[in-house]
């Protein structure tokens, strides 16, 4: 065992002296309430401690003490439904020990010892096992089935399997080897769970938000930042995302942020059908949460924790997705931790290492063939919020952090103050993911759907070279091509792009919802080109009761919305024939709901 | 419980704020001290660094008229603490925690370290109340629940303290005979502001329901960063031990702010952004977080922090911060208060975050949600028109913009600049209604039909809003 001294204490940085023999990123227990910390700097028989509690009270002279191990979690069942704080230390049990207030040196187990699961092997007697291959399976929550692996670097004869009930640490599976495996293995936060190799990009990440998987789709493996300034609605895109997308497992790092906010999930997803499962939402979630006020080193090692649970459960075959929220709070963590340690700072305060942690830990996505038989996929996505000061794009996390992800959506303050939400700028943002998965759409959706995309973009791209104009000779100077352009565009943000997010209908729409409701503007935007290039006035046109009933597809709830679509296609083709018989059309009198 | 155990003779260094104390490493981190001058004089200090050779300790009362021989520098509890009692309430203290309303001393039910614990996210309740602060800018399009935190972004010379003080004055939970205390942390703020504050309370009937914190412009500076955290401490005990619902008033964060960054300039720091400290988000959060409900306790707290925006700028770091930790903000305009409005309330930059936990069917109204994105998105189009007829002139509007023109005029005067009434959500839901009746029907896109067909017609029976004529809410 290896014990030292304390001899600095400034802030969540302790010095140590006297820990010859201790190694980097080891785990250590300082002073007399055994807070844990990290050794992030050896210089001799000197340690620089990064303490993830709060230091308070701490004296010079009190006793270091190392762990002798990394900053490991602990993976097996169990972790489904959990809470954890930023070294995974779950918050319920927490709870328990301390009461409301987070009190410090607590040791708890990260992952519950007493519980039993019920293990059903999927090995037997004289096999040969090797790290990654499935021993048996679990159902952890509901109907979900947790795959029990030889842990990486394993492998041998199999000599003995039990099936039964058995706690996390009971051995079920020993080896001729002699090693005991039991349903529980370590893993070093820090350092990327192996697999057999990483696969290019084919299924599309499904999000149920038109502005995503319409305009900027990431795919499953995938990685996106959202950067955005106070109040353009960050929280609320992780959150909407976590709930609606298609991933099989969530994983939520709530790094840094408010307490009220993780409130919202804990009382949330516990009650939100999962669509996949019809189980509660929160039976496939885990909860990494380290907020604002929780001591800073435990947020920068939230993001860690969180990566490395989303590996785990990706090595048995699953698509997971990992929303941090948010990564600048994580590289302000990073940034004070340095400047205790008296670095050099590189622009704005910030180590020079940020951008290399930033792509080692976006690196971490991806889509992999697992190690391990029977042979399985899985993925990691990464949905990372960033937080700029000012909402000023140009610094560093932001900047880092574009040039290794592979989508950037960009939140607009200007859109947030007047209630565009999801406020994504359509403008600013892009995706690399689009023209890799384009052939799934056509496949799977439609064959339209590259065409629609590229009309709706055009549509965008005019309107904003329009409004140029506008802004200089005022909207009558326009003729009418330019005025129907302005209008069309002004009917797909109001009635496409925005979705709201809390609405019991347009929370997430399918893919075919999507497909559809752009066919409808399309459509009708294709059918007044013609009739202006016809001579109709484009005021005559925009008077059409039936462009309401377009705006408002996304109020039809999808079980009708198929039968609903049909008939308003029907009803544009009619509005259009009938046209020039003044005695068929009315303008709008308010009551363009019926009929259609 | 004095340790008169550990006590240093002399310092070797004093610079700004600081002192460094050779040898001192019997002192724990962060704990309090007492500096003795010769002339028998007592300062406060706490320690901010310590290692086998020295302890670094910011002095609380400056520097001034020390010598680095002759004090000497004792333990005096080694994290610091506040006593607090449920005497506390109607009492006015210094930002040291020290009565200076000419009463005795505090009798301590309770000792509490005011660095605070950091609530365990799993206990925290939803905040899902809703207050009725009578004010339409916020009950309406910004509503405040019971255990938010909700700052106010003010600019030098606006009415921000008026407003808190009207907040203060005319908030209540609808349904609920509510007993309030509140806790008024001031920091650095002037004796004319001060004064203001403690009558708009006798004012009110809330002065023996307050809690005062005093750190005025001419008090040390660096006391300003204990003395919202002795406030906070107060309401902490107040709400989670005494089941009390306590509001929380923080003035001025800017002026803590500027206190924060001398110190970290005086320890040589690397200074971020404008010369505050990288660490000033973590230290905003340590009091914002200090803010909600608990599952299992009656009490809770809810926090109005006032801040002054230095040149208006929102971006600039204390704002930036302040907005990135709490739920939402409300943002004084410079522009409105020089039209007359009041409370200026510049509605499209300001934000609640908790919201929706506590509008709608059986809280509000079932439509609070929808009426109120309409109002929005009407407003921000009426104000991007005016930015446009500026350049283009009038004429060049279509019939259905000017009426949004219309709209924002209305808006602004009518709902927004409501003067010192007491408005209930009701009358701030029916005059929105009222206002949004300039439209026709297929305009209000972020209304449902079915929910327009019920109010609409609703509203048209009852008597015409003074803001326009009518014949104009038809196409």
């Amino acid at each position: 065992m290896i014990r030292g001294k304390i001899i600095k204490i400034s802030g969540p940085a302790v010095i140590a002296g006297g820990m010859t023999g201790a190694k980097m990123n080891d785990i250590v227990r300082v002073g007399n309430l055994g807070l844990i910390g990290e050794i992030i700097r050896l210089d001799r028989d000197t340690a620089f401690i990064q303490v993830y509690e709060d230091t308070s009270g701490l004296f010079v002279g009190e006793l270091v003490e190392s762990t002798d191990e990394p900053l490991v979690v602990e993976l097996g069942p169990g972790l489904l439904g959990g809470i954890f704080d930023g070294i995974q230390r779950p918050l319920d049990e927490i709870e328990k020990q301390s009461g409301f207030w987070m009190a410090r040196g607590l040791i708890v187990n990260r992952l519950g010892r007493e519980k039993t699961w019920h293990f059903s092997p999927r090995v037997k007697k004289g096999d040969i096992i090797h790290e990654g291959d499935t021993l048996g399976e679990v159902k952890e929550t509901g109907v979900f089935l947790h795959k029990i692996m030889v842990p990486p670097g394993v492998s041998g004869v199999v000599n003995e399997v039990k099936e039964g009930e058995f706690k996390v640490e009971d051995t079920v599976v020993s080896l001729e080897e002699g090693q005991q495996l039991s349903m529980m293995q370590k893993w070093p936060v820090r350092r990327p769970r192996p697999f057999r190799k990483k696969t290019p990009p084919e299924e599309p990440f499904i999000t149920g938000q038109r502005v995503f998987d319409l305009l900027f789709p990431i795919t499953l493996g995938g990685n996106a930042i959202v950067p955005g300034g106070f109040g353009t609605g960050k929280t609320v895109v992780e959150q909407t995302l976590a709930k609606y997308s298609n991933a099989d497992i969530l994983v939520y790092v709530g790094c840094g942020e408010r307490g009220n906010e993780i409130t919202d999930v804990l009382t949330e997803f516990p009650h939100l059908e999962d669509p996949k499962t019809g189980g509660p939402l929160m039976s496939r979630t885990i909860l990494v949460v380290n907020t604002s006020n929780m001591p800073i080193a435990a947020r920068e090692a939230s993001i860690y924790t969180g990566i490395t649970l989303a590996e785990y459960y990706r090595d048995m075959g699953f698509n997971v997705a990992l929303m941090a929220d948010s990564t600048s709070r994580w590289a302000e963590a990073l940034r004070e931790i340095s400047s205790r340690l008296e670095e050099m700072p590189g622009e704005e305060g910030f180590p020079t290492y940020l951008a290399t942690r930033l792509a080692s830990f976006y690196e971490r996505s991806g889509r992999v063939e697992c190690l391990g038989e029977p042979d399985r996929r899985g993925s990691v996505t990464i949905v990372g919020a960033v937080s700029p000061p000012g909402g000023d794009f140009s610094e560093p996390v932001t900047q880092h952090s574009m040039r290794v992800s592979g989508a950037f959506w960009a939140l607009d303050a200007h859109l947030a103050y007047r209630r565009h939400f999801p406020a994504i700028n359509w403008h600013k943002s892009y995706t690399l993911y689009y023209q890799p998965m384009k052939d799934w759409y056509l496949k799977n959706v439609s064959p339209q759907w590259d065409n629609l995309r590229t009309q709706m973009l055009q549509i965008q791209q005019k309107d904003a070279e329009l409004q140029e104009v506008v802004q200089l000779v005022g909207p009558d100077a326009l003729q009418d091509a330019e005025r129907l352009t302005l209008e069309s565009a002004r009917m797909l943000r109001e009635g496409f792009l925005q979705q709201h997010a809390f609405s019991a209908v347009d929370a997430s729409c399918s893919l075919n919802k999507q497909y559809k409701m752009l066919t409808a503007f399309i459509l009708f935007y294709e059918k007044c080109k013609k009739e202006i290039e016809a001579g109709t006035p484009v005021t005559t046109l925009l008077r059409l009761p039936v462009r309401e009933d377009i705006s408002r597809l996304k109020e039809i709830p999808e079980e009708r919305f198929d039968e609903h679509y049909a008939r308003l296609e029907e009803g544009i083709k009619e509005v259009f024939e009938n046209l020039h018989k003044p005695e068929l059309t009315g303008v709008n009198d308010g009551t363009a709901d019926k009929g259609i | 419980m004095e340790l008169l155990t550990k006590e240093y003779k002399g310092a070797n260094y004093i610079s700004g704020p600081l002192i460094f104390v050779e040898g001192g490493k019997r002192f724990s981190y962060n704990a309090m001290v007492e500096v003795l001058l010769p002339n028998g004089e007592v300062r406060t200090g706490q320690v901010l660094e310590v290692s086998s050779e020295y302890a670094c300790i910011e002095v609380l009362e400056q520097t001034a008229g020390l010598e680095v021989v002759q004090i000497t520098v004792r333990l005096k509890e080694e994290v610091a603490r506040l006593s607090v009692s449920r005497d506390m309430v109607g009492r006015v203290f210094n930002g040291r925690g020290e009565p200076i309303d000419g009463l005795p001393e505090v009798i301590a039910e309770k000792r509490m370290e005011i660095t605070g614990t950091p609530i365990n996210p799993v206990s925290r309740a939803k905040p899902n109340e809703f207050i009725q602060t009578g004010i339409s800018s916020i009950d309406g399009n910004n509503t405040l629940v019971r255990g938010q935190k909700l700052p106010i972004f003010s600019g030098a010379g606006l009415p921000a303290n008026e407003l808190a003080s009207q907040i203060l004055r005319q908030s209540t939970v609808l349904g609920e005979e509510t007993q309030f205390v509140v806790v008024f942390a001031a920091m650095g703020i002037t004796q004319r502001e001060a004064s203001f504050f403690l009558r708009s309370f006798e004012d009110s009937g809330a002065t023996g329901k307050a809690v005062c914190f005093l750190n005025l412009a001419d008090d040390p500076t660096i006391e300003r960063l204990l003395t919202p955290r002795f406030a906070l401490t107060v309401a902490e005990y107040l709400a989670f031990e005494r089941d009390y619902h306590v509001l929380v008033i923080l003035t001025d964060m800017t002026n803590y702010c500027e206190a924060l960054r001398e110190i970290s300039t005086a320890r040589e720091e690397i200074p971020g952004r404008r010369g505050y400290p990288g660490y000033m988000y973590s230290d905003l959060a340590s009091l914002y977080e200090r803010a909600g409900r608990i599952k299992g306790k009656k009490g809770s707290i809810t926090q109005i922090p006032i801040l002054t925006m230095p040149d208006d700028d929102i971006t600039h770091p204390i704002a930036d911060l302040t907005g990135y930790i709490t739920e939402g903000q409300i943002v004084l305009s410079r522009h409105l208060h020089h039209a007359g409005v009041y409370p200026p309330i510049d509605v499209l930059l300001c934000l609640s975050r908790l919201m929706n936990n506590g509008i709608g069917a059986g809280k509000t109204r079932k439509d609070h949600r929808q009426v109120v994105d309409q109002l929005y998105a009407c407003y921000a189009h009426g104000r991007d028109l005016r930015r446009l007829i500026a350049i283009v002139g009038g004429e060049a509007l279509s019939e259905l913009d000017k009426k949004y023109l219309r709209f924002a005029e209305a808006f602004e005067n009518g709902f927004i600049g409501q003067g010192d009434t007491n408005r209930t959500i009701e009358d701030t839901l029916n005059l929105a209604w009222r206002l949004l009746k300039m439209f026709p029907g297929s305009e209000l896109h972020r209304i449902n039909r079915e929910v327009i067909t019920e109010y609409f017609e609703e509203i048209l029976e009852e008597a015409p809003s003074p803001y326009y004529k009518p014949e104009e809410t038809m196409p």
